[in-house]
């Protein structure tokens, strides 16, 4: 079994903000990030794919097809977007790091061809701040 | 030799903003801007590094306190700029396109003011880690 890990990065905005909730206690939970006119955030997305080499290729996947496959399921929608407004993934999701790595997942997994695995998503958020998810 | 010294303090703020002229109709805006036009924003982690050159004062070692200089930063420019929307909620560019160059040449002017000025100040700002600027350049 090997690991192909294809590293790729958008920009975008968002504000953490549960609308059931009052204005004052979205302030209280998510403090600065409640902001309602938004802020933003360089992401880095590392994409991880598992399975075995093919013998004829030497590939465990083209990792050039790959790079198509996440700029034209992800990074089409969501760089230079507003994550809250624009994404059809996350509507009716709160827009955290967390939820948008297991949606990235979700969207990857359908436009993958079934003989790759999909291993890890891993979003950072900021330098300092990254979600992983593994699918369970 | 000169006894100048440079010291660097090293800061980040999250914050939305789009690039648009008002002055130009959207097909405009978007031919010169792209993406980066989108009405609903999008964002960016900037990275600032703040530059001060001068001379050493020798009854305390430093050429300026580093813990002054992280306060003077934090309260006249990360709690302006940080986790919010540049175009919207900082009057410095209600008429000002917030682009890197814009932004560095504004945190510039709000720092000259605050610094003693004996100093030279220079402010590098990194938009994304490929993209930075630099002002004043020389």
């Amino acid at each position: 079994m090997v690991y192909l890990t294809r590293i790729e990065h958008f920009n975008a905005a968002h504000k953490l903000y549960n609308p059931g909730w009052s204005r004052e206690k979205n302030e209280e939970v998510f403090g600065k990030c409640a902001n309602e006119n938004w802020h933003g955030h360089n992401y880095e997305l590392y994409v991880t794919i598992k399975g075995v080499v093919n013998p004829d290729t030497g590939f465990l996947y083209d990792a050039k097809k790959l790079s198509i496959i996440i700029k034209e399921n992800i990074l089409d929608k969501l760089d230079h977007k507003n994550l809250n407004v624009e994404v059809d993934f996350l509507k009716d999701k709160m827009c955290s790091t967390e939820n948008l790595a297991e949606g990235i997942w979700k969207q990857l997994e359908k436009a993958l061809p079934t003989e790759v695995k999909l291993h890890s998503i891993k979003l950072y958020e900021t330098p300092r701040i990254y979600v992983e998810y593994f699918g369970d | 030799m000169s006894n100048k010294v440079a010291v660097f303090r090293k800061e980040h703020f999250n914050a939305a903003h789009r690039l648009h002229n008002p002055g130009w109709d959207e097909n405009k805006n978007n031919a010169v801007f792209g993406k980066c036009n989108n009405p609903n924003f999008h964002g960016h982690n900037y990275d600032l590094i703040v530059k001060v050159v001068g001379e050493i004062d020798p009854e305390t070692g430093f050429l300026i306190d580093m813990k002054v200089l992280s306060d003077m930063i934090r309260e006249n420019v990360l709690e302006k700029f940080d986790h919010k929307n540049l175009n919207l909620d900082t009057p410095e560019f209600e008429n000002l396109n917030p682009t890197a160059e814009n932004i560095a040449m504004v945190i510039y002017n709000i720092l000259r003011k605050k610094l003693d000025e004996k100093l030279y100040l220079q402010i590098r700002l990194y938009e994304t880690e490929r993209n930075f600027v630099e002002y004043p350049a020389n």
